[in-house]
């Protein structure tokens, strides 16, 4: 045992300089590294981009646009939802907050509280939020009344034959599929469309994501549900609505949305802090410059028209 | 290094090494009340204050975010987590004690290596590949065996929690089928028994304590599920009057909600109370099955 020990040990001695050499090179050629192309290149911006699910996949196609039309400032970008993007604005972590409803005088209250700015609106597009249906089903229109019936507490309607809907499968019960009750789109849908102060009836399939929504009435002859028009699918069809009964009831389309005639649409928002300058106004100015639109429309959404930009 | 100087070395490295294990030892203890800690402080305030007891457990209204009216009413979920155990635990009991019988008692021990080994792995498998496979596979068996317009309801998350629990109710029970002595055994089949009388009559009573801490733990099991049942229940808050009915269980509303709940908030706060009732419910069925074990090794 001893004398098999005796190299080793020998070796151990030696192992901390080489240790120290490696380690003092190293750092070295990083300090090396890092310091000569910081002192040649301009500083690499970067802006915070956080907020909204349903704005999500536009953000980041804005954002990789963006690296080529201005590859000197990085966009990161990502969601958890309206109010942990409105929440993160508020305690100044982010730079633009993305929303699908709009901010609360309590939320811009803590923002003033916090960074001791307010936070400042942008519309960036719009979204229609659809009403699914299974494909097979003969229903083409609905109107805010009967989704009311539908959706709301107290609504009387269960089946689809309370709606005059025969259905081919003989599957009369109506499977209402909602979201989960922080989402801003379940928000929208509950001031929308049940009415201010109204609830949403109990037993609805609360899903986790619009795109789950839309999937489960994919699968599901008996269901509805409802989702931005960019997460239209096969095996679903959009329902045209109508804003009251005897009233002509129209799609969810671009141009319906424009035109203000589809009654459930609900503008994309950014929020930012103050009065916006450098590299975060830049960026806004091209999201609403014709490039930046032109991605509204390739996501799904609907672009702003000449008139609502400037509001 | 004189002989003198080694002993308090080897002393010190003794000494270092005893207190890292006795830390190891003890670590389970401070991280179990590490998160009760943590857990009761986030829901302290508003359990204390604010929050009504009554209406939080006879009330199946859940609206943690009306504009209205806020009603914090967990009867419904907490009717959804009952349900899905219970049918669980209807289907997997059966199995667990049937595959553990087998494969204790008749099994040749070369299918009996083989089989063990499939158990465990089906243990292994993830909750979120079960809730995608209660989401894409048993929703649509569902839908058309039984004629229903959706397939997400308590059968499937039963099933699929039946199908997780199974694995522990075997290996847990097979121990304990494994330590009723061989002489038991012996004495009976001496007796004239014939294998499904010794089964019945001897192995079975002899191992009931560990046979029931084995269930015990299967409750546990399924009580404390959280992702697979958020995908196969529906998540739809009702009271359930059959299987085929959507619900939503205490942990998937947890799951689904605290991300986005803001921090401090009464919901925030509600979906921590909600984790001290579920601790509360496992700390009971582990204590109790714990109870049982030490019960068997008295008698």
């Amino acid at each position: 045992m001893a004398s098999s020990n005796r190299p080793d040990s020998r070796l151990l001695w030696r192992t901390p300089a080489a240790v120290a050499a490696v380690v003092g090179a190293c750092l070295g050629v990083a300090c090396g590294g890092s310091s000569a192309p910081a002192s040649k290149e301009p500083a690499r911006t970067v802006i915070q981009n956080t907020g909204s699910d349903t704005m999500v996949n536009v953000a980041q196609a804005w954002a990789e646009e963006y690296a080529t039309v201005n590859p000197g400032v990085s966009v990161e970008v990502s969601g958890g939802g309206s109010g942990t993007g409105i929440a993160a604005l508020d305690h100044g972590t982010v730079d633009i907050a993305n929303a699908s409803r709009h901010i609360e005088p309590k939320e811009i209250e803590t923002a003033r509280r916090n960074t001791g700015k307010t936070p400042v609106e942008h519309i960036a597009g719009y979204d229609a939020l659809a009403v699914y249906v299974h494909a097979s089903n003969p229903m083409t229109a609905i109107t805010l009344e009967q989704l009311g019936q539908v959706y709301g507490e107290g609504g009387t309607v269960v089946r689809w034959s309370q709606l005059g809907v025969t259905m081919p499968g003989g599957a009369d019960e109506i499977i209402r599929i909602s979201r989960q009750s922080n989402s801003g789109t379940y928000a929208y849908f509950r001031e929308a469309v049940l009415g201010k102060g109204r609830d949403f009836k109990l037993g609805s399939l609360d899903m986790h994501g619009s795109k789950d929504v839309v999937e489960l009435v994919s699968k599901t002859p008996g269901a509805v549900g409802y989702s931005g028009m960019g997460y239209a699918a096969p095996g679903v069809k959009p329902l045209a609505i109508a804003a009251k009964a005897g009233e002509p009831a129209y799609g969810p389309t671009v141009e319906n949305t424009q035109n203000r005639t589809y009654p459930i649409a609900r503008p994309l928002l950014m929020y930012t802090l103050g009065p916006d300058e450098g590299a975060v106004k830049a960026y806004l100015d091209w999201v609403m410059s014709p490039a930046g639109q032109a991605i509204v429309k390739a996501s799904g959404y609907v672009p702003l028209t000449g008139a609502q930009s400037v509001r | 290094m004189t002989p003198a100087s080694r002993r308090l070395a080897d002393r010190v490295v003794e000494v270092a090494i005893e207190s890292l294990i006795r830390l190891c030892g003890i670590s389970a203890i401070i991280f179990v009340f590490g998160i009760l800690y943590f857990v009761f402080r986030e829901g302290a305030g508003f359990l204390f204050a604010g929050l009504d007891v009554r209406e939080f457990f006879t009330s199946p209204e859940w609206y943690p975010t009306s504009q209205s009216r806020v009603r914090y009413g967990v009867l419904a979920l907490i009717a959804g987590t009952g349900a899905v155990t219970a049918l669980a635990m209807l289907l997997a009991v059966p199995f667990g004690i049937g595959a553990a019988v087998f494969v204790s008692e008749f099994c040749s021990p070369r299918w009996k290596e083989g089989l063990k080994i499939t158990i465990e792995l089906l243990a292994a498998i993830p909750s979120v590949v079960w809730g995608f496979i209660g989401l894409t596979v048993m929703n649509p068996l569902i839908m058309v065996v039984f004629g229903v317009p959706i397939g997400l309801n308590v059968l499937n998350g039963g099933l699929i929690l039946a199908l997780m629990s199974v694995p522990i109710i075997v290996s847990i029970g097979e121990d304990a089928l494994k330590a009723v002595p061989d002489s038991y055994r012996e004495a009976a089949l001496a007796l004239g028994v014939t294998r499904w009388q010794l089964v019945y009559r001897v192995l079975l009573p002899a191992a009931r304590n560990g046979l029931l801490a084995a269930v015990l733990l299967g409750v546990g099991r399924a009580v404390g599920e959280t992702m697979a049942v958020l995908m196969a229940t529906g998540h739809a808050v009702t009271m359930p009057t059959s299987v085929m009915d959507s619900v939503r269980t205490l942990t998937a509303t947890i799951a689904a909600e605290l991300g986005e709940a803001p921090v401090g908030s009464d919901h925030y706060q509600v979906l921590f109370i909600i984790g001290i009732l579920l601790f509360t419910i496992t700390f009971v069925v582990n204590l109790a099955a714990d109870l049982i074990v030490r019960g068997r090794r008295r008698a």
